[in-house]
């Protein structure tokens, strides 16, 4: 058998579920809506598994799991070196978010990496303490502000309200998920022009662990020839 | 315990005792160190690289990922002068990069701090590591991050512009893209120009949100003008400093080449003053200084913030980190010591490379 993990509730189940069915491959939910099972039709050899979109990044890279659906922003957060873990078979095309920075919409001086990182050198100077980005994508921000040269800032992490951190004074600027940008301008804040940290989209992921068998082998071949990547 | 850690405990043993026949008191380091420090020196990089933990009392702490930090604070305690130690011990290192490295292994540290002599520290340091490998096949290669730093402090452009670039020493990407806008060779940002042709750009804002004050954006904006006003710095200077970054010959031949840059560049003089000091201390200890190479840029990628004299010993085999690095670190122990600094340098060991390159591993 071949598993396949796909979100377990909300609009991105949905929408997996419909770009599947658009395939000739049906998915659904097994048993009643509270249960976490699930049944694969269409094709032979592949196991429905539903969990949270969060985990699928771990499972797929421990081989608990054989194909996973998630956003490619949870992928490349979550797991170091993420394409020596895990391949991209197909992006969905749903699912869009931009991973952004963002700071006040007042801090009419800064428009780009370069002037948060002058930014960052002052406020240290003046409040001696280093400039604070609210985000929970800790590992996707620290590696491109490194590769930006922003330095200066710190992290702190913030699960949820991100936008609202910065009006509430527990932090400077933020690093979050957006897709049109209207509860940023509610609260005040801006995108930087070079703020894109990545755009993330719904993305069906293979598991690159060893050991799979000949027979996961011709699923995953069929598979990949009725969706036609 | 296994073989192997008998014989890296074996080796770091005849190790200490090569740096304590220096004169060098041993000095122990807590493995859980408060992570403030570390966050404070080198940001959130530290993140990257180094273990984080969290204590439900003391707040974020490290497994130490060097001994240099706990050691300058010990010594910071007691202030000799001047002072020499040693330490052995296991640092632990994530590899987000190179899972197949190592995360945890043991270094042995030799560490002069002397305000006195300070090419004879340099010196005595490099000499030692250099005495402890002997016989191994290893190549040293040095270099000199005070040189870097005095040609930035000579450049003819604004104090701004120098702390901006001082700033970035340690990121050659970034110091690269800084010195091409210094120098004119980049675009101003359209968003930059369109903020100065306002005469008062702070007046469309009514409200300022967060910490960051009205007054510093003002000011900000107040040194952008000043920066626009600065003309740019010149092709000539630009390639004095891509002169010093390229060099990558033997320390003589370095030495004469940078004798000619500080005709043009008069403010690195007392750097390569320091530099031919160093050498002779060097060669004075029978250091082979004619074969010695020398590269312009070593060091600036490292995890410590060196900024005088810096090497390294590499291992004549592919695909292994060097088996010995150090250098000096005169502003770290400023910055530990509220102000207080103390000229100092030294430099660790990798027992186990040690044994790897003499093929006992």
């Amino acid at each position: 058998m071949l598993k396949l993990g796909v979100p377990s509730k909300g609009r991105l189940m949905d929408k997996t579920f419909d770009w599947f069915g658009a395939r000739g491959i049906t998915l659904r939910k097994s048993g009643s809506d509270r249960e976490y099972a699930g049944a694969v039709e269409g094709v032979d050899g592949i196991e429905l598994v539903l969990l949270s979109a969060g985990e699928v990044p771990r499972e797929l890279a421990a081989g608990r799991i054989h194909l996973g659906v998630t956003g490619s922003d949870l992928v490349r957060e979550k797991l170091s070196l993420w394409d020596s873990q895990v391949q991209e078979v197909a992006p969905m095309g749903f699912g869009g978010a931009d991973l952004i920075i963002a700071v006040p919409q007042s801090w009419v001086d800064v428009d780009t990496l370069d002037d948060l990182d002058a930014a960052a050198a002052a406020f240290r100077a003046v409040h001696g303490h280093r400039l604070r980005i609210a985000t929970k994508y800790h590992r996707l921000v620290r590696e491109f502000l490194k590769a930006q040269g922003v330095a200066d800032y710190q992290l702190v992490d913030s699960q949820g309200a991100t936008e609202g951190t910065v009006k509430n004074e527990t932090a400077e600027a933020i690093a979050d998920i957006t897709s049109t940008g209207e509860t940023l301008r509610a609260n005040g804040l801006k995108i930087l022009g070079d703020g894109l940290i990545h755009a993330s989209q719904a993305t069906l992921f293979r598991g690159r662990r060893a050991g799979w068998t000949k027979e996961q082998r011709a699923t995953l071949k069929a598979l990949e020839a009725m969706l036609d990547v | 315990m296994t073989q192997d850690a008998a014989a890296i405990a074996a080796e770091t043993a005849r190790l200490r005792q090569t740096f304590e026949g220096e004169g060098a008191a041993v000095v122990d380091a807590d493995i859980l160190l408060s992570a403030d420090t570390l966050l404070d020196l080198y940001g959130e990089d530290i993140r990257a690289r180094a273990y984080l933990t969290t204590d439900p009392f003391g707040g974020e702490m490290v497994l130490r990922p060097d001994f240099t930090v706990p050691v300058v604070e010990a010594h910071m305690r007691n202030h000799a002068d001047p002072a020499r130690y040693t330490y052995a011990g296991k640092v632990f290192r994530k590899q987000e990069d190179h899972p197949e490295r190592a995360h945890e292994y043991a270094q042995v540290g030799f560490e002069v701090f002397d305000g006195h002599d300070p090419a004879g520290a340099d010196a005595a340091v490099f000499a030692a590591i250099a005495k402890a490998l002997d016989g191994l096949p290893v190549t040293p290669v040095t270099g000199d991050i005070g040189i870097l730093m005095a040609a930035v402090q000579g450049l003819q452009t604004s104090d701004t512009r120098k702390a901006a670039l001082m700033r970035h020493l340690w990121r050659p990407r970034k110091f690269r893209a800084l010195l091409d806008r210094f120098g004119g060779r980049t675009e101003v940002p359209p968003s930059r120009v369109a903020l100065l042709e306002q005469a008062d750009p702070l007046a469309v804002v009514d409200q300022v949100v967060g910490k960051r004050s009205r007054d510093e954006i003002a000011a900000r904006i107040t040194a952008l003008r000043a920066d626009a006003a600065t003309p740019p710095i010149s092709d000539d200077e630009v390639a004095l400093i891509d002169a010093i970054l390229g060099l990558r010959e033997t320390a003589p031949n370095v030495l004469s080449a940078l004798r000619d840059i500080a005709v043009d560049l008069p403010a690195i003089a007392g750097a390569v003053q320091a530099l031919s000091a160093r050498l002779d201390a060097l060669a004075a200890r029978g250091v082979a200084v004619d074969a010695l190479a020398f590269e312009g840029s070593y060091g600036r990628t490292s995890l410590e913030y060196y900024d005088g004299f810096v090497f390294g010993f590499a291992g004549d085999a592919p695909d292994i980190p060097p088996v010995a690095t150090g250098g000096r670190y005169d502003a770290l122990t400023a910055r530990l010591g509220d102000g207080r600094a103390v000229p100092a340098v030294g430099g660790v060991i990798r027992p186990d490379l040690v044994l790897a390159l003499r093929g006992d591993v």
